[in-house]
């Protein structure tokens, strides 16, 4: 089988940035584009989903488990779906279809994050919240300077877990017809017919390449954060 | 300083206070011993309620627990609370556990909070240890920490909950020097212990405990030398010679 890579470098720009500057932002911009903003969204959505699931109060909590086990037991493209027919109707205006993809991204990976964060709260020894709350810290002290700070330490290569899932998931933003990576690789493939395997092997690739490059750095990252483990 | 009246406590079905009565005032050092399951930790714990208490009255430094407009934070940073397990913060250096609270709590500057803090590790004799993280530690040195850091907040009333019975036996001695020390300086404390050189040297009063009841409370030569409750006698014969 003869592989003739030319077509990737005809087509090169096209697919690290799409039409960019002159249209809209596309290919591999766009896809890290999505995954960043997502990214960012729901650590914080995790963070928050996974403290309320915590929270003492039932009324909060209760809800907060219904919301998150209902968004773990759906498939993400049916949350896209969802997002890309429900947020126009809810905000009564046309949403780009780049950030309705980023809502349900967001509210897919929030979900997956809680309970990471419920984790790695849980884990933290009952020891640490009492000696806190004995010295006077109020509850979301405690969370904040104590609990938080050893718990994101176990959180962290979960997240990175999920993170890279992200990366991939971004994906399937092609469906509703945002032109990220995948998008981009479907229509050189369309205009010019005969390189599918060029195309296809050079996107799985770039996919590799960048999640690979992501986990190198959070083990990094890791490796920075490191104190001696506790009893 | 401390009253305990009528305090009842159970978990679940297991009644692990019964009917406890008991007065601490101010400046006193009350021992309190008994065997295991005795519920003597569960009784210190609802000083600071890390335990709520069922039934009864319980009163510390004029604050009502079960009161609903007791601000609980504001007791909690009254009485310092010594752990069996130390519970150093493992990600702060020695110096920040020390001085996490005063800074967040009582709102001191952290030049002022860090002098302060060196004053405690200097009085437990740490000093040079002030930028080490508790796992760099022994255990008699990570307990020495955990007593400064309760001492950081100023505290009226000092709760030790067995701070020697994770300790290997040669630095037993370190940590009841310290405590020692601290009784003499006039602290209120309460001290669950097996540590019976302690109490008898440094306790006003020893409280004996069983099956959650307080059965004997007495001076410490009164209790060492003449326990009236066969229950009492049977402890003391048993940590005197444990392989009877």
């Amino acid at each position: 089988m003869d592989l003739d890579f030319q077509v990737i470098i005809d087509n090169f720009t096209y697919f690290m940035i799409g039409r960019y500057p002159n249209g809209p932002l596309g290919g591999l911009g766009l896809t890290m584009y999505l995954a960043v903003v997502s990214c960012i969204l729901s650590f914080f959505g995790g963070l928050i989903l996974g403290l309320l699931s915590l929270s003492r109060y039932p009324v909060i909590r209760y809800p907060v488990n219904l919301f998150i086990n209902t968004i773990r037991g759906l498939p993400l493209l049916m949350v896209i779906f969802w997002m890309y027919f429900l947020l126009p109707a809810l905000m009564g205006k046309t949403v780009p279809e780049s950030q309705t993809v980023i809502m349900g991204l967001t509210v897919f990976t929030s979900a997956y994050m809680s309970q990471i964060v419920r984790a790695g709260i849980m884990g933290v020894p009952k020891g640490q919240t009492e000696a806190a709350i004995s010295t006077g810290l109020k509850g979301w002290q405690t969370m904040l300077y104590i609990i938080l700070p050893q718990g994101m330490r176990n959180m962290i290569p979960s997240f990175v877990n999920q993170f890279v899932s992200l990366i991939k998931d971004t994906s399937l933003a092609f469906i509703v017809g945002v032109s990220e990576l995948t998008h981009v690789g479907t229509q050189v493939n369309n205009r010019t017919m005969s390189y599918p395997t060029e195309i296809f092997i050079f996107i799985a690739a770039v996919y590799f390449v960048l999640c690979f490059a992501f986990t190198s750095f959070s083990r990094w990252l890791e490796q920075r954060l490191a104190w001696r483990k506790s009893i | 300083m401390i009253q305990f009246q009528n305090v009842h406590k159970w978990f679940k079905t297991l009644h692990v206070l019964n009917d406890v009565n008991l007065h601490v005032k101010q400046g006193e050092v009350v021992v309190v011993c008994g065997p295991s399951g005795s519920g003597k930790s569960t009784l210190i714990r609802t000083i600071n309620k890390l335990e709520p208490i069922n039934e009864g009255r319980l009163t510390v430094d004029g604050m009502d627990l079960l009161s609903k407009k007791t601000d609980l934070n504001r007791l909690r940073a009254e009485v310092g609370f010594v752990f069996q397990q130390f519970n150093l913060y493992p990600h702060l250096s020695v110096l920040s556990n020390i001085t996490l609270a005063p800074i967040k709590i009582r709102n001191t500057p952290k030049k002022e909070a860090e002098e302060q803090a060196m004053q405690l590790l200097e009085r437990v004799g740490l000093a040079m240890k002030r930028d080490a993280y508790p796992t760099q530690l022994s255990g008699g040195q990570q307990q020495r920490v955990a007593i400064a850091r309760a001492l950081a907040m100023k505290p009226r009333i000092m709760l030790f909950d067995e701070p020697t019975s994770a300790l290997d036996p040669e630095m037993i001695g370190e940590v009841l020097a310290v405590m020692q020390d601290l009784a003499k300086s006039g602290m209120t404390m309460v001290v669950v212990t097996h540590e019976m050189g302690f109490a008898r040297e440094v306790a006003d009063r020893v409280v004996f405990m069983d099956h959650g009841v307080i059965l004997e409370e007495a001076q410490p030569e009164e209790f060492f030398r003449n326990p009236q409750h066969d229950r009492a006698k049977q402890f003391l014969k048993q940590l005197l010679s444990p392989m009877h």
